[in-house]
C-alpha cells in the first residue's frame, strides 16, 4: 500500500516534470541547430548539433572591435546588483516602518504599494522618459536602477512586512531597554533574523532587473550601455527572427538566473512565505 | 596631427536596425567614409527593430536623437507631420542616379525626405527540384496546386505563404485591380478588385490548396521540408532557407482574371534626417554618399541588398546575381507602401477579414465589407476640442474633496500629535515612498492625464472625457463584438480567475507531493519544476505557440497519437483561450509551488499527528488542518498574482495574439494595440489603462482585510 502510494507520487511528479521540461528542450534544440528558422517538428532533439549560435552570441563585437557581449553582461550584472541592493534597502526600511509603527498614513501607504502594482506599463514609458531626461538620468545606469528598484519594491515590502510581523517583538524591546536605539533594534535584531525573507526579495529584485528590456532599450542609446535582454532583442527583426541566435541568447541569459535560483532555493522555500503565516 | 583633427572632427551618429550581412556592409561603408573624411566621423549604432520607432519619437523632440536614421519610407508621413524629420535636399542630377520608383515614395507634400538605399518587396521563391519553371499566371499556379494535391501525398502543397497577413495578400489585391487606399486616401477594401482578391484566396482555401493556418513559420517549414514548392516572401527570407535547398526567385505571377501582375507593396529603405541634428550639412553629405554608387556596391555585394543606385547594377557581378536581379525585375510591378496615417487602421481589420475567409467563417464579400466599415469607423474625425474651464473646476473639486478626505482620515488616526509621536516611522518609510511617488505615481498620473487628449502625430488636443465616453459607450464596436470594452473585460475576468485557480491548484498539489522529506529525487523534481520561472517568458511563450500549431505542433501530434482529430487551436475562442491559459499556467505554477512549500514547512507536524490520532483520514487532515493553515500564507501571493495575471500582456500577445478576431485579447493587450498597432491613439490607450487601473483599485476595497490592513 505504502509502496503503491510512493509509486503514484513519483508517477505524478515525473509527468509534471516532463510537461515542464518539454518546451524548454525546444529552446535548447533551436539554440543548437545551425538553421535560424523556427523549429516546428515534433521531436525536441536537434538533428545537427552546432555551438555556432552560442559562439555568435557570446562573441559579438561592435565595429570598433570592442567585445560587446562582455560589456553588456557586465552592465546587466551591475544594474541587477545595484537594483538588488537599493530595492532591498528601501523595501526593508519601509516594511519595518509598516510593521513596527502605528502612524497616520500607514493604511494609505500599504494600500498605495498594492495599488502601484495595478498600473499598466503601456502609458508610463513616455512620461518616465521625459522625467529621466529632466533629471539628466537618460543614458545613465543610475536612471535604470532607480526605475527597476521602484518596480520591485512593492512586492518586497509586502513580503518583508509579513515576515517582520511574525518576529517576536520582545527581542527588539530588550535592545531598546538596554539603551539601544530603534535603529539598533532594526539593524542588529530584525534584519539578521529575516535572512530568508531578504534572500527572496533580493532574488525578486535581481530577476526584475535582469529580464527587463523595453525600458532599458528606450532609455539607453549606446549599445555599450545596454543590458543583455536588449542585445538579445536585436535578433528579432522587422520581417524575420534569427531563432537560433535568439534561443542561444535566452539560454545564456537564463543560466545565471538558474544558478542563483538553485543557490538560494533553500532560503527561498523558507523565506517567501514564513511572513504570511502567523505563528 | 591626426589625433587633433579627429578631436575637432564632426561626429555623426546613424541609427539603424540592420543585422548580419546588411549590418556588416553598412559598417564597412562607414569605415570607408571615415578613412576618407577625417573631418566628419560617422558611427553606426545597431538597434533592435521592435520599439525603434517609439524610441525615435521619444528621443528626437528632446534633442537626444541621432544625426541620421535608416528606416522604411512608410514612416515619413507621420514623422514629417510630427516634425521629427526634416527634408533632405537632393538635386535633380543626383536623383537621376536612382532606379525609377525608388525616389517618388520619399516625396511627401512636395518635399523630399530622404536618400533611397534599397527597396524591399515580396517575390516568388520556388524550389528548383520541385518546379522547373515558376508559374507565370495565377491559372498556372492553380493548375499546379491542383496537380500537387492530386498526385502528392497529403500535407504537400504547391504554394504556402502567410495568406492571413495583409502585407502578403497585397500582391493579389493589387493584381485583381484593388487598392488599399483610394486617391483621396480613403480605405478601399470594399472595391470590386479587393473583394475579388479575397474571393481568390477563399477559393484556394476551400479547395484545400493552401495549408491550414498559413503563418510565415509554417510556410518556411513546408518550403524547407520540400512539402511546398513555392512561397511568397522577401529578400530577408534567404537566410531562413535551409542549407542545400535548391531555390530560385522570380517575379510574382500575373493574375489571369485581369491580366495585371500581382504587385506587392514595396518599402524604400532610406536615410532620413532627424530634426535637431547638430551637423545637418555633414549629415546630408554622408546620407548622399551612402545612397550613391560606391557605397551601394558594397551594400549589394556584402549586404546582399537590392540597392536603389543604378551604378551598382552596372557591376556585372551584381547584375548577374539571380536573386538580386529577380527582386529588381519585381520592382517594376510594385506599389509603394502607403505612408498616410490611414493605412495603419487598415492592417488589422484586413488581417482579420483574410483569416475569417481562409478558415471559412465568412465569405469574401461580407468579410471585406465589414473590414471596410471598421476602418472607416476608426478613421472618423477627431472629437472637437473640449472647453477647459469645466474640467479645471471638476479637477479642483476632486482635489479639494481628496484633501478633505485625507484630513479627516489623518484626524481619525490621531492627527498631527500622533504623527509627531511616530516621526521615526516616516524616516523609515520616506526613501521608498519618495522613490515610488517620483518614479511610479507621477509618471502614471501624467500617463493618465493623456487619456483626456487626442493624439495625432505628436500633437495633443484636449478633448475631456471623450475617450472614456467612446470606450464605455462601445463606440468602436457593438457591445457583443470581441473588440468592445465589455467583451474584453469579461474575457479578462475569466482569464484571471482561471489562471489563478489553476496556479493555486497545481502549485499546492505539487507542493504537497514534494512535501515528504524522505521522497527520493525530491531535489531533482524541485529543480526541474522551477525552470519555467527562470527562462525568459518571451521565448517560452513562442515555443508554446509553436506547440499549438495545427499541422506540426506537438499537442496535435499527441492528439493524433491517441486517435483524435487535430485541432485548429487559434481559430475558435475556447481553444485559443485554452492555449493561452495552458501557457500561462505553465509559467506561473512554480511561484505558487514554492510559496506553498515554504508555508507547509511552517505548519507544525504535531497538529496533523494529533488529527491522525483522532482517526482523521488523510483527506480530512488535508481539508481541515493543512488547507486552513495554508490560506493566510497564500493570500498575499494570490492577490498579487491576480493583479499580475490581469495585466499579463506578454502571454496573450505572443501566444494567441488575440486570435480569433481579437476575441482572446485582454484589456491590457487591447490598450497596447490602441497605442501601437492601431495608429498611435495614445489618448485612447491611456483611457484604457486608467479604466484597468480603476477596476483593479476598486477590487482592493473588497479585498480581504488581512492583506492591506493587518
Amino acid at each position: 500500500m505504502k509502496a503503491l502510494r510512493t509509486a503514484g507520487v513519483h508517477a505524478a511528479l515525473v509527468v509534471a516534470s516532463v510537461v515542464t521540461i518539454y518546451p524548454v528542450l525546444w529552446v535548447v534544440k533551436m539554440a543548437l541547430s545551425p538553421s535560424q528558422g523556427f523549429s516546428l517538428s515534433p521531436s525536441p532533439w536537434p538533428t545537427h548539433v552546432t555551438l555556432a549560435n552560442f559562439a555568435d552570441v557570446l562573441g559579438t563585437h561592435d565595429d570598433a572591435g570592442r567585445w560587446l557581449f562582455g560589456r553588456q553582461l557586465f552592465n546587466s550584472l551591475v544594474v541587477a546588483a545595484a537594483v538588488t541592493a537599493l530595492g532591498v534597502a528601501l523595501a526593508c526600511s519601509a516594511a519595518y516602518a509598516l510593521s513596527r509603527f502605528r502612524f497616520p498614513g500607514r493604511q494609505t501607504s500599504l494600500r498605495a504599494f498594492l495599488v502601484s502594482q495595478m498600473f499598466p506599463g503601456v502609458v508610463t514609458s513616455i512620461p518616465l522618459y521625459v522625467l529621466l531626461d529632466r533629471l539628466h538620468l537618460l543614458n545613465h545606469m543610475l536612471g535604470l536602477v532607480l526605475v527597476y528598484a521602484t518596480t520591485a519594491i512593492p512586492f518586497c515590502v509586502f513580503m518583508l512586512k509579513g515576515y517582520f510581523d511574525t518576529l517576536p517583538r520582545e527581542l527588539e524591546e530588550a535592545v531598546l531597554l538596554d539603551g539601544g536605539t530603534r535603529f539598533d533594534a532594526f539593524w542588529r535584531v530584525a534584519l539578521p533574523l529575516s535572512r530568508p525573507a531578504l534572500a527572496v526579495t533580493a532574488l525578486f529584485c535581481f530577476l526584475t532587473a535582469w529580464n527587463e528590456f523595453i525600458l532599458a532599450y528606450t532609455f539607453m542609446n549606446d549599445p555599450r550601455a545596454w543590458t543583455l535582454p536588449v542585445a538579445m532583442q536585436r535578433y528579432v527583426g522587422d520581417y524575420s527572427t534569427e531563432w537560433g541566435h535568439f534561443a542561444a541568447g535566452a539560454i545564456v541569459v537564463s543560466l545565471p538566473v538558474m544558478a542563483l535560483f538553485f543557490a538560494l532555493e533553500r532560503h527561498l522555500v523558507g523565506g517567501l512565505t514564513q511572513g504570511g503565516v502567523k505563528g | 596631427m591626426i589625433a587633433t583633427s579627429l578631436l575637432l572632427a564632426t561626429q555623426l551618429v546613424v541609427w539603424h536596425s540592420y543585422r548580419a550581412d546588411e549590418q556588416k556592409a553598412l559598417e564597412q561603408c562607414v569605415a570607408v567614409w571615415n578613412r576618407a573624411h577625417a573631418d566628419v566621423q560617422v558611427e553606426a549604432l545597431a538597434l533592435p527593430y521592435d520599439g525603434f520607432a517609439s524610441k525615435l519619437e521619444a528621443a528626437i523632440p528632446r534633442g537626444n536623437g541621432p544625426d541620421l536614421v535608416i528606416f522604411g519610407h512608410s514612416a515619413i508621413g507621420d514623422w514629417a507631420r510630427a516634425g521629427l524629420i526634416v527634408p533632405l535636399h537632393i538635386n535633380d542630377d543626383a536623383i537621376a542616379q536612382f532606379l525609377d520608383g525608388t525616389v517618388e515614395p520619399l516625396r511627401q507634400n512636395g518635399q523630399l525626405w530622404g536618400a533611397p538605399l534599397a527597396f524591399k518587396s515580396l517575390a516568388l521563391f520556388y524550389r528548383k527540384d520541385l518546379v522547373a519553371h515558376p508559374p507565370a499566371t495565377t491559372d498556372e499556379l492553380v493548375a499546379l496546386a491542383k496537380q500537387v494535391k492530386a498526385t502528392e501525398p497529403a500535407g504537400h502543397y504547391a504554394l504556402a505563404y502567410e495568406a492571413g497577413a495583409s502585407f502578403y495578400h497585397a500582391p493579389w489585391l493589387h493584381g485583381f485591380g484593388g487598392r488599399l487606399l483610394d486617391d483621396a486616401g480613403k480605405p478601399a477594401l470594399d472595391s470590386p478588385g479587393a473583394v475579388a482578391s479575397a474571393a481568390f484566396i477563399e477559393s484556394l482555401a476551400a479547395a484545400e490548396l493552401l495549408p491550414p493556418e498559413s503563418t510565415g513559420v509554417v510556410a518556411a517549414q513546408l518550403f524547407n521540408d520540400g512539402r511546398a514548392a513555392l512561397t511568397i516572401n522577401g529578400p530577408w527570407f534567404v537566410g531562413e532557407i535551409a542549407r542545400g535547398v535548391p531555390f530560385g526567385v522570380a517575379p510574382l505571377p500575373t493574375v489571369s482574371a485581369t491580366g495585371k501582375p500581382a504587385a506587392p507593396l514595396v518599402e524604400i529603405e532610406a536615410v532620413l534626417m532627424p530634426a535637431r541634428g547638430h551637423a545637418p550639412e555633414a549629415a546630408a553629405a554622408f546620407a548622399l554618399w551612402l545612397a550613391g554608387g560606391e557605397a551601394a556596391r558594397i551594400r549589394a555585394r556584402i549586404g546582399r541588398q537590392t540597392v536603389a543606385a543604378r551604378a551598382a547594377w552596372d557591376d556585372p557581378e551584381i547584375a548577374r546575381d539571380p536573386i538580386l536581379s529577380a527582386f529588381r525585375a519585381q520592382l517594376a510591378a510594385t506599389v509603394p507602401m502607403p505612408s498616410s496615417p490611414a493605412i495603419r487602421q487598415v492592417w488589422e481589420p484586413l488581417n482579420q477579414a483574410l483569416r475569417k475567409v481562409l478558415r471559412g467563417a465568412t465569405s469574401a464579400r461580407p468579410a471585406m465589407l465589414e473590414a471596410q466599415k471598421r476602418v472607416v469607423e476608426a478613421l472618423r474625425p477627431p472629437p472637437p476640442r473640449a472647453p477647459g474651464a469645466p474640467y479645471a473646476l471638476l479637477f479642483g473639486v476632486v482635489l479639494v474633496g481628496a484633501a478633505a478626505w485625507a484630513w479627516r482620515r489623518g484626524r481619525a488616526a490621531g492627527g498631527l500629535p500622533a504623527a509627531r509621536a511616530q516621526s521615526a516611522a516616516y524616516a523609515y518609510l520616506a526613501p521608498a515612498a519618495i522613490a515610488m511617488i517620483v518614479l511610479v505615481f507621477v509618471p502614471f498620473a501624467v500617463g493618465a492625464g493623456m487619456s483626456l487628449f487626442w493624439h495625432d502625430a505628436g500633437h495633443w488636443t484636449f478633448i475631456g472625457l471623450r475617450n472614456f465616453a467612446d470606450i464605455l459607450a462601445s463606440r468602436d464596436a457593438p457591445v457583443t463584438d470581441p473588440l468592445s470594452f465589455y467583451f474584453t473585460l469579461a474575457v479578462t475576468a475569466l482569464w484571471t480567475v482561471t489562471n489563478v485557480a489553476l496556479h493555486v491548484i497545481i502549485g499546492v498539489t505539487l507542493a504537497l507531493l514534494l512535501r515528504d522529506p524522505l521522497l527520493k529525487l525530491r531535489g531533482v523534481y524541485r529543480v526541474i519544476l522551477i525552470v519555467p520561472w527562470a527562462v525568459p517568458n518571451y521565448i517560452t511563450a513562442l515555443i508554446w505557440k509553436g506547440m499549438f500549431q495545427r499541422q506540426f505542433g506537438a499537442i496535435n501530434g499527441l492528439l493524433a497519437a491517441v486517435g483524435l482529430h487535430p485541432i485548429s487551436w487559434f481559430s475558435r475562442f475556447w481553444t485559443a483561450f485554452a492555449a493561452n491559459v495552458a501557457t500561462n499556467v505553465w509559467l506561473g505554477f512554480p511561484f505558487m509551488m514554492v510559496v506553498t512549500l515554504g508555508a507547509l514547512s511552517r505548519i507544525p507536524k504535531e497538529l496533523e499527528e494529533a488529527a491522525a490520532l483522532d482517526g482523521a483520514t488523510r483527506w480530512q487532515r488535508l481539508r481541515h488542518v493543512v488547507l486552513p493553515l495554508l490560506k493566510p500564507a497564500l493570500l498575499p501571493s494570490v492577490l498579487l498574482g491576480a493583479v499580475w495575471t490581469f495585466n499579463m500582456f506578454n502571454i496573450v500577445f505572443l501566444v494567441s495574439g488575440g486570435e480569433p478576431d481579437g476575441a482572446t485579447d485582454i484589456l491590457v493587450s487591447q490598450a497596447y494595440r490602441w497605442a501601437f498597432t492601431r495608429g498611435h491613439r495614445y489618448g485612447y490607450a491611456a483611457a484604457y489603462a486608467v479604466l484597468i487601473f480603476a477596476l483593479l483599485a476598486a477590487q482592493t476595497f473588497f479585498a480581504p482585510k488581512e492583506e492591506t490592513a493587518s
